[in-house]
């Protein structure tokens, strides 16, 4: 490595001046076919929600697959038009947030594993000066979350944090807690 | 270890052999280059960064993709904050420019940039901002750009004011801009802020200060250039923007 990087900074309180999109939380818009709905609240050291976080998503489309130069694979011919893969989302008062989106698929690990379907996630709030990256795994796949080589490297009793709960047909809640006795696993990327 | 290449135009590449994916790995930030999550200085760092140990993230695909945002979502006016609106701004016309390049040196075409500031008076247009300064009906303080094949970028703005903020007994931060930037993969995404050369504020600002690395903390100056200040109308400073970079692949390293 030759060059020093340019340094993360926090967000900051004033964010949504400019990063929220009106379509940001829509991987996908509403009600397209096999859409679903991820909710969830993100929560400080205190147990107090985060109103002023920003959350954003990005995961491979239902094949497993991304439309992006080292994807070698690329998107199956005719696949996910209305499908962006990125997703933002700023939290509410509430500390709530939600990105609509298509569960992804399995992808290739390498090493003949597989990777269990997953959306990576990073974490922007004041009082943040990096952003932290967690991901979403889904309750429906237990057999290639169990395989999941990722997962695997969790410590067995975090592993629940990462799993997004069924709440309904087509609903899923995942929380974010910065710490406690939940907190989320996070990853050094 | 030897492989044939086997690649479809433009994209990565699959060892035939195996079938695997020849995917690229993101370098580290060096120890320093960054600040730490948990940072006394800064007191709402305390309850929002995570106490666990962070767990190992190899990167695979979904690590090494990322959305690349075109230039649908960009008009001209987005880069030039200072014809948003049918008067022009109060405050010192500014050119910031620079390249965006990872930490080998290689420009970063494509990626969306997006900016934000307070006004000449040190004041953002924010519903929950409530420093008394005046807001200028002419400047919202916002702005988006997309680097050319280059990498570069250009904003025309207004110097931004400092505003004082409730961290400590007369805490001010020093005039910034904030970037946000993508990159080409989820490993480079990164959101930073701009300051200025000489700025005295910069020495008691615990969020400058938080990166441990002098050398890494000056990556944030924008530099005053003679040079670029276009006579008569506007001052211009560069901010060149270093996202990390890609280590050689499998591929790469057998046939270097
Ligand atoms: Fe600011």
């Amino acid at each position: 490595m030759s060059e020093l990087l340019t340094p993360s900074q926090t967000v900051g309180p004033y964010f949504a001046m400019r990063l929220p999109w009106a379509d940001g939380p829509f991987v996908v818009p509403e009600g397209a076919p096999g859409a679903i709905t991820i909710i969830g609240r993100l929560y400080d050291g205190a147990g107090n929600v985060i109103p002023d976080g920003l959350i954003e998503t990005w995961q491979a489309d239902p094949d497993g697959r991304f439309a992006h130069p080292d994807d070698p694979r690329g998107p199956v011919p005719g696949g996910y038009k209305a499908f962006r893969g990125f997703g933002r989302a700023q939290t509410e008062l509430d500390g709530s947030f939600k990105i609509v989106t298509l569960k992804p698929g399995p992808l290739p690990f390498g090493d003949g594993q597989v990777e269990a379907p997953h959306i990576d996630v990073s974490v922007f709030a004041r009082g943040m000066l990096d952003r932290s990256v967690t991901r979403i795994y889904f309750p429906d796949e237990a057999e290639l979350n169990e395989a999941d080589p990722v997962l695997r490297a969790v410590p067995a009793q975090r592993r629940s944090t990462l799993i997004a709960a069924a709440v309904a047909d087509g609903l899923l809640r995942f929380d974010v807690r910065m710490q406690g006795d939940q907190e989320t696993v996070f990853f050094d990327l | 270890m030897t492989v044939s290449e086997q690649r479809a135009p433009g994209r990565g590449l699959v060892v035939p052999e195996t079938g695997e994916l020849a995917l690229p790995t993101y370098a580290k930030p060096g120890p320093g280059n960054h600040p730490p999550l948990d940072y006394p200085g800064y007191k709402s760092t305390a309850l929002r960064h995570p106490k666990q140990p962070l767990v190992l993230l190899p990167h695979r695909l979904t690590e090494v993709t990322g959305p690349l945002l075109g230039d649908s979502l960009i008009t001209m006016q987005d880069a030039d904050l200072t014809t948003q609106h049918a008067g022009e701004p109060q405050g010192q016309r500014i050119i910031v420019f620079g390249q965006v390049r990872d930490s080998g040196g290689r420009p970063v075409p494509d990626t969306l940039i997006e900016i934000w500031q307070t006004n000449a008076a040190g004041r953002y247009r924010h519903s929950r901002e409530h420093h008394p300064a005046p807001l200028d009906p002419n400047f919202d303080g916002i702005g988006r750009a997309i680097t050319d094949a280059g990498g570069r970028y250009r904003f025309v703005t207004i110097q931004p004011g400092s505003y004082p903020w409730g961290n400590h007994y007369n805490a001010w931060r020093p005039a910034h801009i904030h970037f946000s930037l993508f990159g080409r993969a989820f490993t480079q995404r990164l959101v930073t802020q701009m300051y200025f050369q000489g700025d005295p504020l910069l020495a008691y600002d615990p969020i400058y200060q938080s990166v441990p690395d002098e050398k890494a903390r000056e990556r944030m100056v924008g530099q005053f250039s003679l040079e670029d200040t276009q006579p008569e109308w506007a001052l211009a400073y560069k901010f060149d923007i270093v996202l990390r970079g890609r280590e050689a692949s499998v591929f790469e390293e057998a046939h270097a």
